[in-house]
């Protein structure tokens, strides 16, 4: 708990607050009574605040996250793709070669098509949603109070929580599979598959609408799977984490709740951490199959 | 929890990470793989040549045993051969000088007995002059009857 006066709203809310940098407008009365003279680029000091500062804004806490995240990933394969040779592998290069050769016969199960994008791109995807994931299994409150202690107000470490970037990665994988689609079937055999089956060209509305949905559905499903699951399991982790924080003097029933908080939190930790391969895993394989169906002729 | 420019700073580090990925990451380690197996599989290719020499190596062995075998089992067949030759030969040999040495010395007998007899032969004729000289010593004149006495010792 990061302070005594939170009310247990107040620190939900708190833990699911990005911490937010962008321009709020002149004029502008801030969460603490402040009136801004002009427009400025700040951190937003309440949801609200991040709220008004509209799209133009960062979440400094996913982008950092995710960033240093992605850095270690390819820090660590790549140190380890210098490293590989045909003798025996060390440690780090045994892994990293384990890692490659699953991708490998994943893309190679469900891609059948010839493209030299799709299996680093599906490395790229699994560990560094994998890492990103992962964070969720740090104790809920160290990494808050960290950045409190550093003057932030926010802080949330775990960036597949914040659907920016669950979004950021499952339109980037749509655009390319627009872009294979109109590539291998030209731009005719595209719109083709989009408006004349299943019911052939006299169906046309309801063949664009069905499968205008289909395609859309791609990334929105694509996104909202990760997000939805890895912020209901960041929910349950502030909900355990609640109980102990209801600690009130020591007394039979508060050690009963504090008890019970590791326990919950263990519990659903071991539970989380198959989530969290889970997850990677199937964000990855969609990925493969979404791929694979943008260089089929009929699917 | 709210769409921002987020969105566009992570699609963009996303599109770095795949680019690095696939320029850095994944040839250099494939490629390693790729190598790896080539290297496994010829290994286990000459394996299994060297298994094929082994074999046909013991058979080749196989059969110079069985030949020295053979050539040894014939050399001791001619020796047996060429000795019981030998011995046979030794033994007649052996016999051709005995009866040889036994007719040497049946002659040498023959001779020893003639010349004994013959050295009898004077002696009982000396004898028996003696003898019928004592007997006749009156009557008979050695040198009257020397031809009597001649025909008596031819007679011996």
């Amino acid at each position: 708990m990061s302070a005594d006066t939170q009310t247990s709203t107040e620190y939900i809310k708190h833990h699911l607050q990005n911490l937010t940098w962008g321009q709020l407008p002149e004029g502008y009365t801030r969460a603490d009574g402040e009136v801004l003279e002009t427009s400025t680029w700040t951190l937003a000091h309440s949801a609200q605040e991040a709220k008004d500062m509209g799209f133009w804004a960062l979440n400094v806490d996913t982008v950092g996250v995710s960033l240093v995240l992605g850095a270690l990933f390819l820090f660590l394969f790549s140190r380890a793709a210098k490293a590989a040779s045909n003798g025996v592998p060390s440690g780090l290069v045994n892994f990293v070669e384990w890692i490659i050769e699953f991708i490998d016969s994943s893309v190679r199960g469900s891609f059948t098509a010839r493209n030299a994008l799709v299996a680093p791109l599906a490395l790229t995807i699994f560990v560094w949603i994998f890492l990103m994931n992962l964070m969720d299994l740090v104790p809920i409150d160290w990494i808050p109070l960290l950045a409190s202690s550093l003057g932030l107000h926010f802080f949330k470490a775990v960036p597949t929580t914040d659907p920016n970037a669950t979004f950021g990665m499952s339109i980037s994988v749509f655009l390319l599979v627009v872009y294979y689609s109109i590539k291998m079937k030209g731009l005719g055999g595209f719109v083709g598959e989009l408006t004349l089956q299943p019911f052939g060209k006299f169906g046309l509305p309801a063949n664009l609408f069905l499968e205008g949905v289909n395609l859309i559905a791609k990334p929105v499903s694509l996104a909202l799977r990760l997000f939805g699951n890895m912020y209901a399991g960041e929910m349950i982790f502030i909900l355990i984490a609640l109980m102990g924080a209801a600690w009130a003097g020591a007394s039979a029933g508060n050690a009963v709740l504090f008890g019970s908080q590791v326990l919950l939190s263990l519990g659903w930790g071991i539970f989380h951490i198959l989530i969290v391969t889970l997850q990677a895993f199937i964000f990855m394989t969609l990925t493969i199959v979404y791929m694979d169906m943008a260089h089929q002729e009929h699917h | 929890m709210n769409i921002n420019a987020t969105l566009l700073a992570q699609a963009i580090m996303f599109a770095l990470f795949v680019w690095f990925c696939m320029k850095y990451v994944w040839p250099p380690i494939i490629a390693a793989l790729e190598a790896r197996k080539k290297l496994i599989a010829d290994g286990l290719a000459a394996a299994d040549r060297g298994k094929h020499e082994l074999e046909l190596a013991a058979k080749r062995a196989s059969e110079t045993l069985v030949d020295a075998k053979q050539k040894a089992a014939d050399i001791i067949a001619q020796a047996e051969k060429r000795s019981t030759q030998l011995i046979e030969e030794a033994k007649n040999e052996a016999k051709d000088e005995g009866d040889r040495m036994i007719a040497a010395a049946k002659a040498e007998i023959e001779q020893e007995s003639h010349r004994a007899r013959e050295a009898l032969r004077g002696d009982v004729a000396a004898l028996v002059v003696a003898g019928a000289g004592k007997v006749l010593r009156r009557e008979v004149n050695p040198q009257a009857h020397a031809d009597l006495l001649e025909a008596i010792k031819n007679e011996l």
